[in-house]
């Protein structure tokens, strides 16, 4: 069968159906409902007040935060997903449909659950392991992955046992984290998550008591005569207590349980007494051993007990006067902390990016749909799609800067989140210039493909964490880190758009000289532009550097990572000029410089050499090769005769760029 | 002459030597794991050749360019193009100032690479320094103490004493015979005398290599030695340390610097990071390190300094704190780092004479490509605005039939 006959005879453009007019808008509409849906905070159904719990702002990693925050950010560290699924049995045993009923147990609320309930909570499936070699280890079923506390508590101290001499020696650098085995790596980790939940389990009161109110009720009734006594024997000159004083002894008493819950609690959730002094928060047992010296307990302290003995008792109506007093309390003192927190609080249930993510998803289908029926319809859903993805995706950005206070990319996290903001930029871009649903389909998938990988390094902690002291520049993050990431964005939008050129001219007969054409125009501007904010950005990182410590280049992985880009630009740019490639050159020589990207961007944090690498990646390490082979095979296909090129092949069908300037006709391989 | 001339102005050499460019960078950036990243920069971008030969042999072949060759090679290659090609039009002015800015840049690193000199001032919380220390070089220090007030102090680097089998110097009437030289040491007790290991040069960034010679001083009346010079018996932490690991075989005597008396004057041997004295004094006031609440992430650091210059005067207070140096006599003054539990600052201290070349190659650069890159822009949207017959969307309907 003749393709290119039969979309000849297709090409008399039939008039629009009604439905193919509206169809596009309603789509959108659709997605925008779906959206706005979720940007209420999820209404729990019981009877307490959670999300009004989950904006009480905290301090922890050196920031204030709604609880929220804590309890997404601890979930996704043990579990690596916000939520919790209720059962009572492990998921793996769940069948399809039990599992897809199965209650979904927001984070705060398993928070709760885990700092007042604990022997329930201990039953939830909420450890991730893994590594095989760590289930044998510790006898766990190996066709599981997901383990409650009360499975892996028996195991901790061996766990501990493994664990502590690998963290001392980690911390007298004997040995770098990236030299560690899988398995040691492993033991780390749950350790690590062991710990986390224990902390978390002493957050809110100390474990084993039936009423904390009460608790403190003694504790303060022994406070008063305690300090007296132990007063009065320090001015008759007695070295030695009298432990056989019963005051002391209850003092005493308590000094050593809170000693224990100081060290044990998590978050710092008791805000300072003297709220000039803004940043001097507490954990609770810090805070109730600063009451055995002045002899006072914060009001926090015991708005807490009351909302974690409601909570633990199951009385919502306690629950929620004592979460609404201790609001009113806060709002007078600390409202602007309230504030922030509820601002945190709205962009947690808001989930930007996450949503971006189904949106770009579609728009992409939608995109490809378009090179099948050809029909304008297919396209404006994809571009109205895409421009509603990009409107969530700019919020989201916007939101985070407005929240952090920061310029938008601070860590790899936020790179990745702009890296797929800045492509898909380009793409509306491209797609306004050229209406094919090229610019469209590649501003979707980068984008889709960009967010998957913010959501994967999300799950290593909190996203906004302080930043070290020589990056606490909003000037150089805001112009150097902006304009590399930019530099990114734009040669992975060159590499992505080679790829249409090498798959739809190879495997389909899509590839017509107009689109080819096209392709090669979008991919030079393209590339102009990756050589401009990759060596402006470049340029700027080395007159930061010079800034910071004195010297402007100095090798540095990072910095190196940058110049390969650069260089990798100027060489295409160069190529091009000098007509040592055409176009099908130009697309290989593009494919390629979405490894040299990758590397830049994630292969130099992989060497863990260099000051500024964030962190060893076992996972990214495995895709990051899968990623650079599939280039390989692209960049092998490129150079591929074209008489296996399906858009090529057929004498008749034209070549690719026979219509361009006379340097750039004909279709030889790289070489001319 | 003329096909020289073709090959030092063809794109195509340009378009190699990128490609070499890349490779070396990527190799360059692999073998810091190994290698560290002093080594890699001697190796690989700071030379000509990059050398290998089996381990354990001296047997070496050169197996790719270096730095200095791959640079030298497109700097010719930029220079020669573009006055084989220059032509003064709005059209070419882009690329004209582009390729001005890169030389410039190119240039610019070399003299920074042959002039700048880095180094260390590590000041107590009120101490002062007039000095500034190497962090990688040494010297041999010899003191002249007769005076009772001032010391004569002549100083040989490190890389004189590696290279060369008898030091003289006109100050001194004597010459220094250097009998051997440990690039890195380690110190060992043999009996009651502290001897020195030689050791593997050690690379990782953060790493120092310890120095340690035996020399003999040779007069003309004979000669006194060998002593045994190195850091560890000079510096208080390199001391401390010993005196940590021999713990009870520890004598304060073992560490003492070795001297001699000749012709009425008494001289001690001391081997020390290479100091770069200054015509000013700076005061530690106070070193503060900062830490978000609740974490042990650093926030900042900063340390207040009084700068003291009798010369001129001066008598200020400065505060250096992260992003923030002090730029002051031809040098800058970055935070660098800080001494154990906060007890003292550790300033970089770089003189670079050519700093400021980069940020006018960068401005040249930049505003090369918007020029160039936005020519195009404009002329592509015009064409397109003008000639919409021309170009229509790529895949419509319209233009696949025009395509058979």
């Amino acid at each position: 069968m003749n393709k290119t006959k039969d979309r000849k005879n297709s090409a008399s453009k039939p008039p629009e159906k009604s439905w193919q007019r509206w169809f596009p808008w309603a789509v959108t509409i659709i997605m925008a409902l779906w959206v706005i849906s979720g940007m209420k905070t999820e209404k729990s159904k019981s009877a307490f007040q959670i999300d009004e719990f989950a904006k009480i702002p905290v301090l922890l990693g050196g920031r204030i935060q709604p609880f929220d925050s804590v309890a997404r950010n601890a979930l996704l560290m043990l579990r690596g997903k916000s939520r919790v699924i209720v059962a009572d049995r492990p998921q793996e045993e769940l069948g399809f449909l039990e599992l897809s009923k199965a209650k979904q147990m927001p984070a705060i609320e398993w928070l709760l659950e885990v700092m007042t309930r604990p022997e329930d909570a201990e039953k939830r499936y909420v450890f991730r392991i893994d590594n095989l070699e760590v289930l044998n280890d510790l006898k766990l079923p190996e066709n599981r992955k997901y383990f409650s506390f009360a499975e892996l508590k028996e195991g901790w101290a061996e766990v501990k046992k493994q664990a502590d001499p690998l963290n001392e020696k980690l911390q007298r650098k004997e040995v770098e984290e990236k030299q560690l085995t899988a398995f040691q790596r492993g033991i780390l980790r749950l350790n690590t998550q062991l710990g986390l939940y224990f902390q978390l389990e002493n957050s809110l009161r100390p474990q084993n008591v039936s009423s904390f109110t009460e608790e403190l009720q003694v504790f303060q009734q022994s406070l008063a005569p305690g300090l007296a006594a132990l007063q009065k024997m320090q001015m008759n000159g007695e070295m030695q207590p009298d432990v056989e004083n019963g005051s002391v002894q209850a003092v005493a008493r308590f000094f050593h349980r809170y000693q224990v819950l100081e060290q044990a609690a998590y978050p710092l959730i008791i805000p300072p007494d003297d709220p000039a002094k803004r940043d001097h928060w507490l954990n609770i047992g810090a805070s109730l051993m600063a009451s055995i010296r002045s002899a006072q307990i914060s009001p926090a302290v015991w708005a807490y007990a009351k909302m974690a003995d409601a909570y633990g008792d199951n009385k919502s109506e306690d629950f929620n006067s004592a979460v609404t007093e201790y609001r009113n309390w806060l709002s007078g003192p600390f409202a602007s902390e309230m504030r922030k927190t509820a601002k945190e609080d709205f962009f947690n249930a808001y989930e930007p990016f996450i949503k971006s993510i189904s949106i770009y998803l579609l728009a992409f289908l939608f995109g490809c749909a378009f090179w099948i029926n050809w029909s304008p319809w297919t396209r404006r859903t994809a571009f109205y799609l895409l421009l509603l993805g990009i409107v969530l995706h700019t919020s989201g950005l916007i939101f985070r800067m407005y929240i952090a206070g920061r310029p938008p990319v601070t860590n790899l996290y936020s790179s990745a989140i702009f890296v797929g903001w800045g492509a898909g930029i380009l793409g509306i871009i491209l797609e306004r210039i050229w209406k094919d649903g090229i610019g469209g389909v590649t501003a979707a998938a980068v984008g889709v493909v960009t967010l998957i990988i913010a959501h994967n390094l999300s799950l290593s902690g909190d996203t906004m964490e302080m930043l070290q002291a020589v990056l606490d520049t909003n000037i150089w993050l805001a112009t150097h880190v902006v304009v590399i990431t930019l530099g990114y964005s734009s040669m992975f939008v060159a590499g992505f758009l080679a790829m249409l050129y090498i798959v739809r001219g190879f495997f389909t007969t899509t590839l017509l000289p107009g689109a080819a054409k096209a392709l090669s125009r979008m991919v030079y501007g393209i590339v102009c532009f990756a050589t401009l904010f990759s060596f402006v950005g470049t340029i700027l990182g080395g007159i930061w550097a010079d800034q910071s410590w004195g010297r402007f280049w100095g090798w540095d992985p990072k910095e190196n990572g940058a110049l390969i880009i650069v260089i990798w630009c100027a060489l295409i740019l160069h190529a091009r000029w000098g007509g040592l490639v055409r176009e099908r050159g130009l697309m290989a020589l593009c494919i390629f410089g979405n490894i040299v990207t990758a590397f830049s961007w994630f292969g130099v944090n992989m060497l863990g050499v260099g000051l500024h690498s964030y962190g060893w990646m076992d996972q990214a390490f495995k895709w990051l090769m899968a990623f650079d082979f599939s280039q390989l095979v692209l960049i092998g296909i490129a150079l591929m005769p074209l008489r296996y090129w399906k858009s090529f092949k057929s004498p008749s069908a034209p070549r690719p760029a026979a219509a361009a300037s006379p340097g750039l006709t004909g279709a030889k391989p790289i070489t001319a | 002459m003329s096909n020289i001339l073709n090959f030092f102005t063809s794109l195509r050499l340009t378009v190699a030597c990128l490609a070499l460019a890349l490779g070396l960078v990527f190799i360059g950036t692999l073998a810091q794991v190994k290698l560290g990243l002093y080594v890699v920069q001697d190796q690989f971008f700071n030379s000509y050749l990059i050398w290998w030969g089996p381990a354990g042999s001296n047997f070496k072949i050169p197996v790719y360019p270096g730095g200095y060759l791959i640079g030298g090679v497109l700097l010719i290659n930029l220079i020669a193009a573009h006055i084989k090609r220059f032509e003064l039009s709005r059209k070419k002015i882009g690329i004209f100032v582009i390729h001005a800015g890169l030389i410039l840049l190119l240039v610019g690193q070399l003299v920074t690479q042959l002039f700048q000199v880095e180094s260390f001032m590590t000041i107590e919380e009120g101490g002062s320094r007039n000095y500034s220390e190497s962090g990688r070089m040494s010297e041999l220090a010899v003191i002249d103490k007769t005076d009772p007030q001032t010391d004569l102090v002549v100083a040989i680097p490190q890389p004189i004493l590696q290279h060369r089998k008898e030091v003289a110097a006109k100050s001194l009437p004597f010459k220094i015979k250097v009998d051997s030289f440990y690039d890195h040491s380690i110190p060992e007790l043999a009996g009651s005398k502290l001897l020195f290991k030689q050791e593997a040069l050690r690379t990782s960034m953060n790493a120092r290599n310890i120095p340690a010679a035996s020399v003999t001083i040779e007069t003309d009346s004979g000669n006194f030695g060998p002593f045994t010079v190195s850091n560890w018996l000079s510096e208080d932490q390199l001391v401390s340390d010993i005196a940590t690991s021999f713990e009870s075989r520890f004598a304060p005597n073992l560490v003492a610097p070795p001297s001699f008396k000749y012709k009425g004057h008494e001289y001690q041997l001391f081997m020390r990071p290479i100091r770069y004295y200054k015509p000013f004094t700076m005061q530690l006031m106070h070193f503060a390190h900062d830490r978000y609440m609740g974490t042990e992430i650093a926030k900042n650091f900063s340390s207040r300094i009084k700068l003291l210059r009798p010369e001129t005067g001066e008598n200020r207070e400065v505060l250096i704190y992260m992003n923030n140096p002090l730029r002051y006599w031809g040098e800058t003054y970055y935070q660098g780092s800080f001494l154990p539990n906060d007890a003292g600052t550790v300033l970089q201290v770089v003189r670079n004479p050519s700093w400021l070349t980069p940020y006018i190659a960068c401005a040249l650069v930049g505003a090369g490509l918007v020029i160039q890159f936005m020519s195009h822009l404009i002329k592509f949207a015009r064409k397109r605005s003008a000639g919409s017959a021309g170009f229509q969307p790529a895949v419509s309907p319209v233009s696949r039939q025009a395509a058979h």
